[in-house]
C-alpha cells in the first residue's frame, strides 16, 4: 500500500509548522542551557504562563498582537527575576540543586495557574482566520503565520547574538564565564537577561500556540519534554542544532502519523533521541569534537 | 599600588596560600617565581576575585578588593592573562578584543586607537581578526590573550606563565611586549617558570614555596647570586 503524494506534502507542511513553534521553545531552552549549564525544567511552565497572560490580555484589549507583546515582556521580566532570586545563589553548586530548583519553580507556576485561571482550557482567538486550499484540505493561514513569526523571532535572536556588544557579552559568558568576569563583563546581569530572553521566547510560543491547541495549566510538562528532546538531539547549548532538530523531529512525527496514529507517532521522537544518545551523544547537528 | 597582606586561600578543604604578602608599585615589573603547585596562579586568582581569600587583605590603590564581585577588578584597572590563556574560542579575534573594549566611557576613536596599537605590536592579530580565536596557534592565542588584556587600558597586568610552551621566536615577542608595557608605565606581576626571562624583565622578584613567599630580592641581586634560585627552584 503506497501513501498518496498529497498526504506526504500536507504532513510536510504540518511538520514544518509544528517544528517552528517547537524550535522557538527549544531556542530559549538551549540558550539558557548554554549559558548556565543547567536544564530549565520550568521552561514549559513559562510557555503555559505566557499563554495565560496572552489570553487575559487578549480578553482585555481584543488585540492578539498586544497580547503577544505583553506576554513576552511580562515573562521576560518574571524570568529575569526568577534567575536573580532563585537560581543565582545556586550558581557553582552541584547542577542537581539547580535542576531541583527549576523543577520546584515549575510546580509553583502550575499551581499558581490552576489557582488563578482554573482547570479548564482557554482558546485564544487567532488574529487571521482565512484558509487556503491544500489538496483536499482547507489549510488555515494562521498556522503558516505562526511558523513565519517563530522564524522571525528566532532570526531576531540570532542577529542580536551575532552583532553588537551584548551579543558578544552573552557568547563570551556562554563560552567561559570566569574569563568573561575577568574581562569586566557583568556576568550576573548577563545571566538574568539571558534567562529573561529565554522566558520571553517561551511566552511568545505559548501565545502563538494558544489558538491551535488552547492553553491549560498542565500543558507545560509536554513542552518541556519535547523541547528537552530537541535540545539533546540538536546538541546541548547549540542554537542552530536545536532549530534543525526541532524541524527534523516534527517532520519525523508528522510522517510517522501517516502510518500510525498521531499519539503513537510521538514514539518516533524518543527513538531518535535514543539513537542519537547511542551513536552521536554530542548531538545530531554538531561536528563530533576532536 | 597592589598589596597583599597575609593572604590565606583555600580550595575546598585544601589550604593553598598560607599567608602570602607581596607588593607591586606603580609601573613596576615584579616577578613571582616558584615550582609548580606552590600557589603562584592561586595568588593571581585571589587578586582577581576568582577565589575568595579566607583571611588577609588584598588592597589596590588603597581599596580593599578581596572578595569583590569578580567583574569589578577589571573596571578598577587590573587585567588578567591566565595560564591557559582562556581565549573565547568561538568568538573571532576582533570579538575577543571587544570583550575588553566595550566598556562604558570608551569613545569609538579611542577603541580604534587601542586596536591599532595591538595590531602594530601583533600584526598577525590584524590578519586573523575575523578568524575564530580557537583556530589560532598556541603562540597566537597567547598574543591575543595579552592584547585582550591591553584593551582594558589597565594599570596593572597579571601575567600567568606567558611563555609556557612557546617557541623561542614567540618568547622574544612576549619579552618585547613586556618591555613596551613597562615603558608605558603599566605595572606587571609576572608569574613564570622561565627564570632568565623573569630576572631580565623584572625589577624585583618574589620566590614562593608551599603557599608562602620565602624570598624577596631585587632581580639584579638574584642574577649575581644564583644560589638562592637553585635552592628554591632546583635549576
Amino acid at each position: 500500500m503506497g501513501i498518496p503524494f498529497d498526504q506526504i506534502l500536507i504532513q510536510t507542511v504540518n511538520g514544518l509548522v509544528n517544528g517552528m513553534i517547537l524550535a522557538l521553545v527549544a531556542s530559549g531552552l538551549t540558550l539558557i542551557f548554554g549559558i548556565m549549564d543547567v536544564v530549565n525544567f520550568a521552561h514549559g511552565e513559562l510557555v503555559m504562563l505566557g499563554g495565560f497572560v496572552g489570553a487575559t490580555t487578549l480578553a482585555m484589549t481584543g488585540s492578539f498582537w498586544i497580547a503577544l507583546a505583553a506576554a513576552a515582556l511580562t515573562l521576560a521580566l518574571i524570568g529575569a527575576v526568577l534567575q536573580a532570586t532563585v537560581l543565582r545563589p545556586l550558581l557553582g553548586r552541584d547542577p542537581l540543586t539547580t535542576i531541583l530548583a527549576t523543577f520546584g519553580i515549575s510546580l509553583v507556576l502550575q499551581k499558581y495557574a490552576l489557582w488563578q485561571w482554573g482547570p479548564s482550557a482557554r482558546k485564544l482567538q487567532e488574529p487571521i482566520t482565512g484558509q487556503f486550499d491544500l489538496f483536499y484540505l482547507e489549510y488555515p493561514w494562521y498556522r503558516v503565520l505562526t511558523a513565519v513569526l517563530a522564524a522571525a523571532i528566532i532570526g531576531a535572536l540570532y542577529l542580536f547574538l551575532r552583532f553588537g556588544k551584548y551579543g558578544i557579552w552573552i557568547r563570551a559568558t556562554t563560552q567561559d564565564r570566569v574569563m568573561a568576569q575577568a574581562m569586566g563583563i557583568p556576568v550576573p546581569v548577563v545571566l538574568a537577561v539571558v534567562f529573561g530572553i529565554g522566558a520571553g521566547m517561551a511566552a511568545a510560543s505559548g501565545v502563538l500556540f494558544g489558538p491551535l491547541g488552547g492553553v491549560t495549566q498542565t500543558m507545560g510538562s509536554d513542552f518541556t519534554l519535547r523541547a528537552f528532546i530537541v535540545v539533546v538531539v540538536g546538541g546541548m547549548g547549540n542554537l542552530g542544532g536545536s532549530i534543525l532538530a526541532a524541524i527534523f523531529l516534527s517532520l519525523i512525527e508528522a510522517y510517522a502519523s501517516l502510518v500510525v496514529s498521531p499519539a503513537q507517532a510521538v514514539i518516533a521522537s524518543f527513538v531518535v533521541l535514543i539513537l542519537v544518545q547511542l551513536f552521536r551523544p554530542t548531538g545530531l547537528f554538531v561536528p563530533t569534537p576532536k | 599600588m597592589l598589596a597583599l597582606e597575609n593572604v590565606h586561600t583555600y580550595y575546598g578543604k585544601s589550604h593553598i596560600l598560607h599567608g602570602v604578602s607581596l607588593e607591586v608599585n606603580p609601573g613596576e615589573v615584579v616577578g613571582l617565581l616558584g615550582r609548580n603547585g606552590v600557589g603562584k596562579s592561586t595568588t593571581l586568582k585571589t587578586i582577581m576575585g576568582l577565589v575568595r581569600p579566607s583571611d588577609g587583605s588584598v588592597r589596590f590603590e588603597g581599596r580593599d578588593i578581596a572578595g569583590m564581585a569578580p567583574h569589578r577588578p577589571a573596571h578598577l584597572g587590573i587585567a588578567y592573562v591566565p595560564e591557559d590563556r582562556r581565549i573565547f574560542r568561538l568568538l573571532s579575534v576582533l570579538e575577543n578584543l571587544r570583550t575588553g573594549l566595550d566598556r562604558p566611557g570608551v569613545s569609538e576613536a579611542r577603541k580604534d586607537e587601542l586596536l591599532e596599537k595591538v595590531y602594530k605590536h601583533f600584526p598577525v592579530l590584524r590578519e586573523r581578526r575575523s578568524q575564530a580565536g580557537g583556530t589560532l596557534s598556541g603562540g597566537e592565542q597567547q598574543m591575543l590573550a595579552i592584547a585582550r588584556a591591553m584593551m582594558l587600558e589597565p594599570r596593572i597586568i597579571l601575567l600567568d606563565e606567558p611563555t609556557e610552551g612557546l617557541m623561542p621566536r614567540m618568547v622574544s615577542q612576549i619579552r618585547e611586549i613586556i618591555h613596551v608595557l613597562h615603558r608605558e608605565g603599566v605595572a606587571i606581576l609576572l608569574v613564570e617558570q622561565n627564570v632568565p626571562l623573569t630576572l631580565e624583565a623584572a625589577g624585583r622578584v618574589y620566590i614562593m614555596e608551599k603557599g608562602v613567599v620565602r624570598h624577596h630580592a631585587p632581580a639584579g641581586e638574584l642574577r649575581a647570586n644564583q644560589a638562592v634560585i637553585h635552592q628554591y627552584l632546583g635549576v
